[in-house]
């Protein structure tokens, strides 16, 4: 469908009076729950600029520390990244074999990971690995879990992609005398990567927000980093600056995220642009994927 | 093995706390995010970007954040919810909702124009022809998305252990704690609860895909 | 030092200051060096725990981070500061480690035992309450404390509770893995008992209204009550013993042995002593306490 315009006509004038006066009345209503909140939040004094002013203020060591904790979150997510796109472009070859004893195997392991709570991924690397002599830390326990569960995601989208290579491709290089090895690593992967590059930023989005696991497990990430300032300062001032760092957390990850999916929509745009690679397919992921944390247990693209 | 069937009232209680969790924000979450796709194609430009807006924001903060601000920030606006169980489901659904929202309007947007002009060609308005037209194949095509996005619900209920919900996980961490030295089987325990619930799901939508599925 | 930085703008809390600075911005960055006496000439017998931190010149300990007084983040130098973080860096001088040699990682009470056992620290220091359950899995040094479980309340307790007994049917927070937990769970389950991983999820809950007290080591609520005393009282009631000791690798009574001696010398010399006044001592506002016992069991 190309676009909302088609479920309905163009109103008339009627209909536009109407609208016109639904839009006032309702932004009038979304207006007044907005002022409602602000001025709440006024009456217990969390509006102040002063309050405001200590994110910004050098001396209090916030910005920096806040500046650390994104830093501490993008290193989890980036070498994240990078683990699960190779063992998930693995997996996927893995359960595209030919062979029933790779296939068999590999998609136990797909489903497997992903039917299992990251919670329980990171929690299970935290703390039971090292008992069998791996040795762990925070950091490597975070970036572990996230890396399993996003391979068994990645593996199902690479290989979603390497299956939507023209078939012409595949028999034209066998035709050439390549081996099924040559074929996969020198003709089908190169183009799925291609394709699947928009969706590979965007899982980035979704391996950012899963970092913020790394409060349970006591790394210091960008909502940890939050939780930390909270609790210096409840020491010294009671709750007076909690909501102000909260909201300033949450608002960086939006900010971030925005800015990674508006890469994601530039890379696409210009793979898009690519005449070779003109044919690429969605470039957003699909929503389950999204939600991180999680994910499907079937294959999400087909 | 022993720390099982000790620990059995628990682990029941815990499993059934993370599947009413599931089943009350999925609930929630599906009303809310048919709610919101239908803004997000109705012909007022500001239903519009309301739930766009909505959309944008909730996909892009992370789970624990929300839970964060539902737990300890909603306070600030003298808002409180009855009990620990609720705010997580409210977290949950809230979070959960713009990624049902995203489904259904993909959804949406895969139904063939013509079907929609159709509607509208023997003069059905805006909702009607959502309702009577392009929702009920819409909801077809989003059976494997919509499912998948219950089954990441289903996991991600373990969050709610990190604020006092004694869930799966809550359990998890509190038995690791007394048997450290079974971690394995405690591991085992609570990833069982967990599959399932996911894996007859998954198996479920399999099913339920198939069955509705329209040949084009 | 910083507490007692901390605890100077604790008096001038009323304190509005005008214009668009932060108050916490207002505290000049001074970095007093109370650091505790490292050993220089130090030799210890090959193979020992102790060579082996020695020689590797860093040591890692598990330690609290959000409880103040005792170990608590400070964010603007990312290391923790509190009573627990003296007394590792006590023991770590004992050993040749200078403080910033030491690498610190957040213990919470859930994990403090795993943590031991897997070998991810070499000792915790935090808050750690002596018990026999976790004695068949990981050895204590100490107690370097003797705190007792207490409860916590919202400002001029509307519930009136005076005791564990009032308890019965009220909601009470407390964290998961501790003794004050696991305590209220065995002898007053009529509580209705939630946990959360931290206490300062509990502090915001009682704000809230969520839960009617809080409930652990009187020490680690004063901390709290100290960040809020227009929001929180404390019962002032203690009804159990918590003896805080070290926690090190089951076995390993050499090491154990070292952290003891450690541990009774700056009882003696004073050290002790004074790593209370300018932590913990800070926030209760009291002396010292008599140094207790050294169990060597």
């Amino acid at each position: 469908m190309s676009g909302p315009s088609v479920l309905f006509d163009l109103p008339g004038p009627g209909a536009r009076r109407r609208q016109r006066i639904g839009t006032v009345v309702g932004s009038l209503v979304v207006l007044g729950l907005v002022a409602l909140a602000l001025w709440r939040l006024g009456t217990h004094g969390q509006l102040e600029p002063e309050r405001w002013a200590i994110l910004f203020d050098p001396a209090t060591g916030v910005p920096q520390a806040l500046w650390q904790g994104l830093l501490n979150t993008l290193a989890v997510a980036a070498v994240g990244m990078v683990l699960a796109t190779v063992l998930g472009a693995l997996l996927a070859m893995g359960r595209l074999s030919d062979h029933g004893w790779v296939r068999a195997p590999v998609g136990v392991v797909i489903e497997f990971f992903r039917a299992v709570p990251l919670l329980i991924l990171i929690l299970f690397c935290l703390l039971f690995l090292p008992t069998v002599g791996v040795p762990m830390t925070a950091f490597r326990a975070l970036v572990l879990g996230l890396t399993l569960y996003n391979m068994a995601v990645l593996a199902e989208i690479f290989r979603a992609g390497i299956l939507s290579v023209d078939r012409g491709q595949r028999e034209a290089a066998f035709a050439l005398g390549m081996r099924k090895t040559q074929v996969m690593t020198l003709v089908l992967l190169p183009q799925a990567v291609r394709r699947m590059l928009p969706v590979l930023v965007a899982q980035l989005v979704v391996l950012l927000k899963d970092s913020s696991l790394g409060f349970i497990v006591g790394y210091v990430e960008l909502l940890r980093t939050a939780r930390s300032l909270v609790e210096f300062f409840n020491f010294s001032y009671g709750n007076r600056y909690t909501f102000v760092l909260y909201v300033a957390a949450g608002l960086i990850y939006i900010v971030v995220n925005l800015l990674l999916s508006a890469l994601a929509r530039y890379v696409e745009a210009r793979t898009r642009r690519n005449a070779k690679a003109a044919a690429a397919g969605e470039g957003e992921l699909p929503a389950d994927v999204q939600m991180g944390g999680g994910g499907g247990a079937v294959p999400v693209a087909r | 093995m022993q720390f099982i069937s000790d620990n059995s009232d628990l682990l029941w209680s815990a499993w059934l706390t993370t599947l009413s969790l599931a089943v009350a924000s999925g609930v929630c979450a599906l009303v809310l995010g048919t709610v919101l796709a239908g803004m997000r194609v109705s012909p007022v430009p500001p239903l519009r970007g309301l739930a766009t807006f909505y959309v944008e924001v909730f996909r892009n903060t992370p789970l624990t954040v929300v839970f964060f601000f539902l737990f300890f920030g909603l306070v600030y606006v003298d808002l409180q919810f009855p009990s620990r169980f609720t705010t997580a489901v409210a977290a949950l659904s809230l979070y959960t909702a713009s990624f049902v929202s995203e489904a259904l309007r993909s959804g949406i947007n895969a139904v063939p124009p013509g079907q929609a002009e159709a509607a509208r060609a023997l003069g059905l308005g805006f909702g009607q022809t959502l309702r009577t037209v392009v929702l009920p194949q819409a909801f077809r095509t989003v059976v494997p998305p919509l499912g998948n996005v219950w089954i990441a619900l289903a996991k991600n209920t373990s969050i709610a252990a990190g604020f006092a919900v004694t869930d799966l996980t809550a359990a998890l961490q509190r038995l690791a704690n007394l048997n450290a030295d079974q971690l394995l089987a405690v591991f085992a325990a609570v990833v069982l609860g967990y599959l399932v619930i996911t894996l007859p799901s998954a198996w479920l939508i399999r099913v339920v895909e198939n069955r509705v599925a329209i040949v084009r | 030092m910083r507490m007692s930085r901390s605890a100077a703008t604790l008096g001038a809390l009323g304190l509005v200051l005008a214009g668009c600075s932060s108050e916490a911005g207002q505290q000049a960055e001074e970095s007093a060096s109370n650091t505790p006496s490292v050993a220089t000439d130090v030799q210890f017998q090959p193979g020992t725990t102790m060579a082996e931190l020695h020689d590797a010149g860093t040591i890692t300990v598990g330690t609290k981070f959000d409880q103040p007084g005792f170990g608590l983040l400070n964010p603007q130098t990312q290391t923790p500061e509190g009573f627990d973080v003296e007394i590792a860096k006590i023991v770590a001088g004992e050993l040749g480690i200078a403080p910033e040699d030491i690498t610190w990682t957040e213990t919470v009470s859930a994990n403090r035992e795993p943590f031991i056992q897997n070998g991810q620290v070499d000792i915790v220091v935090a808050t750690y309450t002596i018990n026999d359950t976790r004695k068949q899995v990981v050895d204590f040094a100490g107690p370097y404390y003797i705190a007792g479980q207490d409860i916590m309340v919202a400002k001029g307790n509307p519930e009136g509770i005076e005791g564990p007994d009032d308890l019965a049917g009220k909601t009470v927070c407390s964290v998961e893995g501790s003794t004050p937990a696991q305590n209220i769970r065995d002898n007053y389950p009529q509580a209705n008992l939630v946990t959360y991983d931290v206490y300062s999820k509990c502090a915001d809950d009682l704000t809230n209204g969520n839960v009617q007290a809080v409930t652990t080591d009187n020490v680690i609520l004063t901390g709290l009550v100290a960040g809020n005393p227009e929001g929180f009282e404390l019962v002032g009631n203690p009804f159990t013993e918590e003896p805080y000791g070290i926690g090190l690798a089951k076995g390993d009574t050499e090491f154990r042995a070292f952290i003891n001696d450690a541990l009774e010398q700056s009882f003696e010399d004073g050290t002790w002593a004074a790593a209370w006044d300018r932590t913990a001592g800070v926030i209760t506002g009291e002396q010292a306490p008599e140094p207790p016992t050294v169990d060597r069991y």
